[in-house]
């Protein structure tokens, strides 16, 4: 596996104010990499260097073998192989769909084919509809089609679902997931964790501009060996126990019982609950 | 596959800058339209001779054709250049490997196209309902293309440079457009100039729209007419000198500040 993304004590400060303070991380080829953190965490800070918006005070970083900080016709080439998804723009109004998308398909050496573009992010409707026409789902999904229309190597997504309704963001997911097989590595900022969760191969939380802990979202935290919490009802009274062997615990749980537990759950430390528990419950 | 160049795709901006400023109807409109109405006014109200062979709608066309220029370049890109910096447009831009230059080069044709459109339809109007004389000889309309291509240059650099002037989109034509229009009444666009007083003839002369107009009343008005401008003469070489000066300064100026976000 080559790293695509690799960062290490990356520092950046604005006035007396440290938004990164060290931070080091590696993306692999491939992966959806998702950046979880608190606003002012340094989520987007982090992102802009590795996108070449910002300069950055010290440290190592290189995207696709390439220092985002670079200029003239090396960092041009380099433009061309990585695609990158902005929050919230309300640009090109007074454009069609199909203007923009196959306008922004000039800029690259290796560009898709608009129509197919235009039809992935599911916006083939909307072909000869005005920029400003559209709703912000449609807008968002335009914003995707911009980002991907140079085939990147590298997709850059800065809370690409704020504001969908559940619907629309599933089939974003789906939209993200084939970007990523067909071999585009997809780096993620998002303030939804059942986001991170659906669609992340890896999550890194980051607060105060460190890197707390990078795992799967599954182990995030020790999250998959954290106990786990059984209730059930015993006569008219609610019992629950925290168990590190939930298993063996509710087998002998069950020679209490003739048939079912009443009421059996048996849950575990949800993503949330860790998340917010690493960042010392700051979010929000 | 073929590299495209950054003039290739500047030309293709040019065509998508033509395009969305068409859609934009009640703008089309007004900024075209504008000019022929203060043509309208002033040649209406000022209908007398202001020299032998010489209507105020003459002395007026030429300045309204200087104007032209400084509407369609500077004023036109110093409000919509901080919009697109508010809309996100520039930075989007600056994340793919479009050259920069080709964001500048779809900029001056929207500007020329815009600036040659506002020029005919003052012409026009001018020919066919104020009695206007257009140049009469081959030396004169190639004068006045060389102020066209030169003068136009200077107002876009300069519209470019100031882009990073206004604090917001929003508030870019509040900033401009004032500054524009104050600049237009010291400049001898709505009055002959040499009947201005004297401070503002000379904080006039330090501006390149000054010059401009006083470039095309040496198209426009009869060569008779020099005598009564302030040198006694058209100071045709001063004239480009200094346009050219600021579009130096200009350059300069938008190399040095030009942002493509919002700070």
């Amino acid at each position: 596996m080559s790293k695509v993304i690799s960062v290490s004590g990356l520092r950046k400060s604005y006035g007396s104010i440290t938004a990164v303070n060290g931070l080091s991380l590696e993306i692999e080829q491939g992966e959806i990499f998702a950046l979880l953190g608190p606003n002012g965490a340094g989520k987007t800070t982090t992102v802009e260097i590795l996108e070449g918006f910002r300069n950055r005070d010290s440290g190592e970083v290189r995207v696709l073998g390439f220092d985002p900080a670079g200029k003239g016709r090396a960092a041009q080439q380099w433009r061309d192989r990585i695609g990158i998804v902005l929050q919230s723009t309300e640009d090109a109004g007074d454009l069609t769909v199909y203007e923009s998308v196959s306008h922004f398909a000039h800029y690259y050496q290796n560009s898709k084919d608009p129509r197919e573009v235009i039809e992935l992010v599911g916006l083939t409707e909307k072909s000869d509809a005005l920029g400003r026409t559209l709703s912000g789902g449609q807008r968002r999904r335009l914003d995707v089609a911009l980002g991907i229309i140079g085939n990147p190597e590298v997709i850059f997504l800065d809370e690409p679902t704020t504001g969908f309704d559940p619907e629309a963001r599933r089939a974003f997911w789906a939209l993200i997931r084939k970007l990523r097989d067909e071999g585009a590595t997809i780096l993620l900022t998002t303030h939804y964790l059942d986001e991170a969760e659906a669609l992340a191969d890896r999550v890194a939380v980051i607060n105060r501009g460190e890197i707390i802990e990078v795992s799967t979202p599954t182990q995030l935290g020790g999250r998959a060996t954290s106990l786990a919490t059984i209730s059930w009802r015993d006569g008219d009274q609610f019992r629950s126990e925290k168990s590190a062997n939930p298993t063996e615990f509710i087998s002998q749980l069950a020679q209490n019982f003739t048939g079912e537990i009443p009421e059996l759950t048996i849950k575990r430390a949800s993503l949330e609950d860790i998340y917010l528990e690493m960042i010392g419950g700051i979010d929000e | 596959m073929n590299k495209p160049t950054a003039l290739s795709i500047g030309i293709q901006r040019g065509k998508l800058e033509i395009k969305a400023f068409m859609r934009q109807r009640e703008s089309v409109v007004f900024t075209m339209l504008f000019p022929l109405i203060l043509l309208a006014i002033f040649g209406s109200v000022f209908s007398n001779s202001i020299a032998p062979g010489v209507t105020f709608s003459q002395y007026f066309v030429a300045g309204m054709i200087a104007s032209g220029m400084v509407n369609t370049g500077f004023q036109q890109l110093a409000i919509m250049i901080p919009m697109e910096r508010d809309f996100g447009t520039l930075k989007r831009l600056r994340g793919t490997p479009m050259p920069a230059s080709s964001y500048f080069i779809g900029k001056a044709i929207l500007v020329t196209l815009s600036m040659l459109v506002q020029v005919a339809l003052l012409l026009a109007a001018g020919v066919a309902f104020f009695g206007v004389d257009l140049p009469a000889t081959a030396e004169k309309w190639l004068l006045l293309l060389a102020l066209l291509i030169i003068g136009s240059a200077c107002s876009t650099i300069l519209g470019i440079a100031f882009s990073h002037v206004p604090k917001s989109g929003r508030g870019a034509s509040a900033v401009v457009s004032p500054l524009v229009i104050v600049l237009q009444f010291f400049s001898g666009v709505f009055f002959i100039f040499t009947d201005l007083p004297q401070w503002m003839q000379q904080i006039a002369a330090i501006f390149p729209l000054k010059w401009m107009t006083q470039g095309a009343r040496s198209v426009f008005l009869p060569d008779s007419f020099a005598t009564r401008e302030v040198a006694g003469n058209w100071e045709t070489g001063r004239t480009f000198a200094i346009i050219v000066a600021w579009l130096i300064v200009g350059l300069i100026w938008a190399i040095r500040t030009f942002k493509w976000e919002r700070q």
